[in-house]
């Protein structure tokens, strides 16, 4: 027996050891009313994975608010599409690449920017813009440094090389993440709104053509072993089920399908991603409510004697299928054959239902779409921690104050959650595209649709030590934190994709942490009238019953309300500083608390969605009659890491500003400098509009204080901090390189 | 003025380029296939940034061997004008059209930030509009851009007074300490601070700063305080040259 032949038996043994439940097995043999082969068996376990069927999560998703006047569409497709006006629609999700990329962090970053990027062209859209949202364990662990720079390297590599600009993104260290490190990558693209092409196969008796990269050996199971299962000590071994990517493949890919798609020829395209030709032909099928017959023979093959089982689920990258019209076949074999791409008729739609696939005249797999495609939610028991999740109470009372301001000060600015990540996107290519207006180290990243007036904001946020603390709370302070972002480049936001990453959903105190942050996103999404038009869960992001803490990261999406964006680097000397918005004396969760007290329990910030939705305005109003100088987002650090930003932000070869700052008198030092309080803006304007600045304010019911003036070189907090600015830049702008240049 | 920007597999700022020269410069610009070995009677060809060819065996390796390129040879050697930019630089150097070749940056790291250029030399067509010293501002993104030659050609291309432009601090100086480059101005090691150079017959020009990123002073608002319109120069002092070009042709053929 060859090996591409090899079709072991099946039995409740096999069923298990591909991961499936004992029920699931049962409900398989019961609805083909025999045996499966091995083939509907390895078929039918990636399609029900955590991974591909989303059975844990999708009864909490749909809480989520979906609908808005401008979606044209919401989850359920390959991305979410916003109409922002003039006829055209921005098209953007995120997704992650977690359990891959701490297993090999080059490949595994590189093949999540790829997938993403295929998820937005396979509908159309040019990618313009790309964010991503990292997390890695503490400094001190010995994998956080080569892990950050395999995934920084692995991001730069595929992005720079498709030639999409990478703009923005987050990154954040902690101990919890340790052994399972976070990458999600985000890509927006643009299409014109009657133009948006969706993955729903249509027309029975169409051929369906695999486009792009040969099928080869890799990532085989990637779906169901790595993504859909926790590490543990043979984790090491799971290497093969990473992909590997080609970024000049994907390039030529884009082309083509855009060409595609440009000149009609298509009905509906699909990306191969996760769980590869098995996935994509499923969905596809499923979304048109129609039958698939493939014939494995017909596909391009990068290796001799691969079996059906492994052309089926292999994850080979870089591919794409197209359906079409039969007359339309020759013109699109050209145009791949002009872009360097293979191009094959591997399928054709039916109308049965069934999902069939032939290899080397037999028939492996019978199955109905329906059985593969919609597998039953499950409802995970759910519990509360006992103790709650924030463990006892922190206030300021609990701890004294800094002996010596100036140097923590100085330590919080180096720190690694706070310090400057120009190391970082200096290695993207954020000018390709010739859109980018607000590039990386701002609140929001800016592009302009080029050709147009309309200017794209976007960003990427979570503080998931909030979320550990109070996941409710700490999700909906995530999209409190994103529209702030975009707000303060003077953006008005128009959807959220979330990328949702937990540990292990077979815990019941993960679940809980589940439901809960969805009701936050839930919750806050409602008040700000923003809709979730895509997005992805990721689980069993957890090590040896270690769950990482629960990341719910929040990618949001605007448009450039006001004549110029806004940017939060002090421009003149002279100019007013205000404070807008309430602080409150509370440092549990903050980053001073962590960094200086080594305390990251209590409760996080208090989170009123109206105070939020004013300061919005104020915002907006202030931006649109142009008297903003300046816009900063107060988070993480607080109000004095906030400034330092507001002074170093610059651009390059531009020299930073000073500012004195005088301290509000009714809160301990500490806390006013260093409490990460939400809904609250630093603002600078020319001192002759700050009188419309607080009528502004005033009318709109947001708290208003002058705090202080830009200065010239120096960064003054009352008499207790004093630094250079020049110093201070150095310092923030250093710290990353230095940590991973530590021994 | 018609310009020709060619597009090989994995070639990425063609597009930014074609955009510049019709929306900025009002010119006409067309797209040329690599697989096509017909010019469209451009007067100048743009070979823009990107990975072509993936990058494989070498940056610009594999484009030289392209129809376009043999087109392209031909077309400079008989005094056609060609622009390249980043990968553009590099497949120019592979073809032999310009000296020297382009390496990995002493960093290792792939950089993108805007730098300052140093204008050496202005009798050319590509820098005309520029006064000797003028410092300029135009983003870089490369991996591999540390230009290098032996001393031999090194001299030659001072002598000819083909160092176009050298990377440079903000108020255009540099350090003089033999050929190690100074780290904080020059992003990636090359010998002598060289960022750009033309042929001997001042025609063919290569560079690894982008002057297409640096055409639009509504763009690129967070990386420098009022973007930069430098890189516009560049095509500017190319369509000037070929206007006045083909007056003198024209005036010479009227006696």
């Amino acid at each position: 027996m060859d090996a591409a032949t090899h079709r072991p038996d099946v039995t409740l043994q096999t069923a298990r050891e591909h991961g499936l439940t004992d029920e699931e097995y049962d409900r398989l043999c019961t609805r083909l009313g025999r045996t499966p082969t091995w083939e509907e068996l390895g078929v039918a376990t990636v399609m029900w994975s955590e991974h591909c069927s989303y059975k844990s999560s999708r009864v909490h998703l749909r809480r989520l608010p979906t609908e808005g006047e401008r979606v044209l569409q919401g989850p359920g497709e390959n991305a979410g599409a916003i109409s922002i006006g003039d006829g055209l629609a921005v098209v953007f999700k995120i997704e992650s690449h977690n359990h891959p990329s701490y297993i090999e962090p080059y490949q595994g970053a590189a093949t999540g920017v790829g997938g993403i990027l295929r998820d937005v062209f396979t509908m159309g859209a040019r990618p313009i813009a790309s964010l991503n949202s990292l997390r890695f364990g503490s400094f001190d662990h010995p994998k956080t440094r080569y892990l950050l720079g395999g995934v920084v390297a692995g991001i730069g590599g595929y992005g720079n090389s498709i030639g999409v600009a990478t703009v923005g993104g987050d990154v954040y260290f902690d101990p919890g993440y340790d052994r399972n490190c976070l990458v999600n990558a985000f890509t927006l693209g643009v299409v014109e709104e009657s133009r948006l092409m969706l993955a729903r196969a249509s027309g029975v008796g169409n051929p369906v053509i695999l486009i792009g990269s040969r099928t080869g050996r890799d990532g085989i199971h990637g779906a169901s072993l790595l993504a859909s299962a926790e590490f543990d000590a043979t984790s090491e071994e799971k290497r093969p089920t990473v992909q590997v990517g080609d970024p000049f493949t994907e390039k030529l890919l884009l082309e083509a399908t855009l060409e595609i798609q440009a000149r009609d020829l298509a009905v509906a395209v699909q990306d191969l991603g996760a769980a590869g030709l098995t996935s994509s032909s499923v969905e596809m099928a499923s979304r048109g409510g129609l039958g698939i017959e493939l014939d494995l023979d017909r596909v391009p093959l990068r290796e001799s004697g691969m079996t059906a089982y492994e052309i089926m689920l292999s994850e080979s990258q870089e591919r794409m299928l197209v359906v079409a019209p039969p007359g339309n076949v020759a013109a699109i074999e050209e145009i791949c054959r002009r872009w360097d791409l293979e191009a094959a008729v591997v399928a054709r739609l039916t109308a049965d239902g069934v999902y069939r696939v032939r290899h080397r005249g037999v028939e492996v797999i019978a199955v109905p779409v329906d059985l593969l495609a919609d597998p039953p939610a499950l409802t995970r028991p759910i519990a509360e921690p006992a103790e709650g999740a924030g463990g006892p109470e922190f206030t300021v009372d609990d701890i004294a104050e800094p002996r010596d301001y100036q140097q923590a000060f100085r330590t919080l600015v180096a720190s690694p959650n706070l310090c400057s990540r120009r190391w970082i996107w200096q290695q993207y290519d954020h000018y390709v595209g010739a859109g980018t207006v607000v590039h990386p180290g701002a609140d929001a990243a800016v592009v302009q649709i080029v050709g147009t007036e309309s200017k794209i904001a976007m960003t990427v946020d979570c503080n998931s030590r909030f979320v550990a603390l109070d996941p409710y709370v700490g999700a909906s302070i995530a999209v409190c934190e994103a529209a702030r972002n975009l707000i303060a480049t003077g953006a008005v936001p128009l959807g959220v994709s979330d990328c949702l990453n937990f540990g292990s959903p077979e815990r019941a105190e993960v679940m809980w942490q589940f439901q809960q942050a969805v009701n936050g996103i839930r919750d806050a999404c409602l008040a700000f009238h923003i809709p979730v038009v895509s997005g992805n869960v990721s689980f069993y992001n957890e090590t040896e019953g270690v769950a990482i803490p629960p990341t719910p990261t929040i990618a949001m999406v605007g448009l450039v309300r006001t004549p110029e964006p806004i940017t939060p680097w002090f421009k003149s000397p002279g100019d007013a500083i205000f404070l807008l918005g309430r602080s409150r004396d509370e440092l549990a969760g903050s980053e001073f608390a962590a960094v200086v007290h080594g305390k990251t329990h209590g409760s996080p910030p208090w989170v009123d969605f109206d105070a939020e939705r004013q300061l919005h305005q104020v915002i907006l109003r202030a931006g649109e009659k142009g008297i903003l100088a300046s816009a900063h987002d107060v988070s993480d650090g607080g109000l004095a890491l906030a400034v330092a930003e507001a002074c170093c932000s610059v651009p390059t070869g531009v020299p930073p500003l000073g500012a004195r700052i005088r301290l509000d008198e009714g809160m301990r030092p500490d806390a006013w400098l260093f409490a990460e309080s939400q809904a609250r803006m630093l603002v600078s304007v020319k001192r002759e509009h700050g009188g419309a600045l607080r009528d502004i304010a005033t009318e709109a019911g947001v708290p208003i204080a002058l705090v202080g003036e830009v200065g010239a070189s120096m960064l003054e907090f009352d008499d207790l901090i004093a630094i250079p600015v020049g110093e201070l830049r150095a310092l923030w702008e250093g710290a990353l390189e230095q940590w991973l240049e530590k021994k | 003025m018609k310009w020709g920007v060619v597009t090989f597999p994995g070639s990425c700022d063609d597009r930014d380029a074609v955009h510049v020269l019709r929306h900025d410069l009002g010119h006409e610009a067309v797209a040329l296939w690599h697989k096509d070995a017909d010019l469209h009677g451009v007067d100048c060809v743009v070979l823009p940034g990107g990975f072509s060819y993936g990058d494989y065996l070498r940056c610009g390796a594999i484009a030289r061997f392209s129809p376009v390129m043999r087109a392209i040879t031909e077309f400079a050697a008989q005094g056609g004008y060609v622009l390249g930019i980043c990968n553009g630089f590099q497949v120019l150097c592979e073809a032999g059209l310009l000296p020297g070749a382009l390496v990995r940056n002493r960093s290792l790291r792939f950089v993108c930030r805007p730098v300052h250029l140093r204008v050496e030399s202005v009798a050319n067509p590509f820098t005309q509009l520029a006064v000797p010293g003028d410092v300029w501002s135009i983003p870089v993104k490369h991996g591999e851009g540390c230009y290098v030659a032996d001393a031999h050609t090194l001299d030659q291309l001072e002598r000819d007074g083909s160092i176009l432009l050298r990377y440079c601090r903000s108020d255009g100086t540099r350090d003089r300490h033999g050929d190690v480059a100074a780290a904080d101005y020059n992003p990636n090691g090359s010998l002598r601070d060289i960022a750009g150079i033309m042929n001997a017959t001042r025609n063919v020009f290569g560079l690894m700063p982008h002057p297409e990123h640096a055409a639009d002073r509504e763009l690129g608002s967070c990386e420098l305080p009022r973007c930069s319109a430098d890189g516009l120069k560049i095509f500017q002092s190319i369509a000037d040259w070929v206007a006045e070009t083909r007056e003198r042709a024209s005036a010479g053929s009227l006696r």
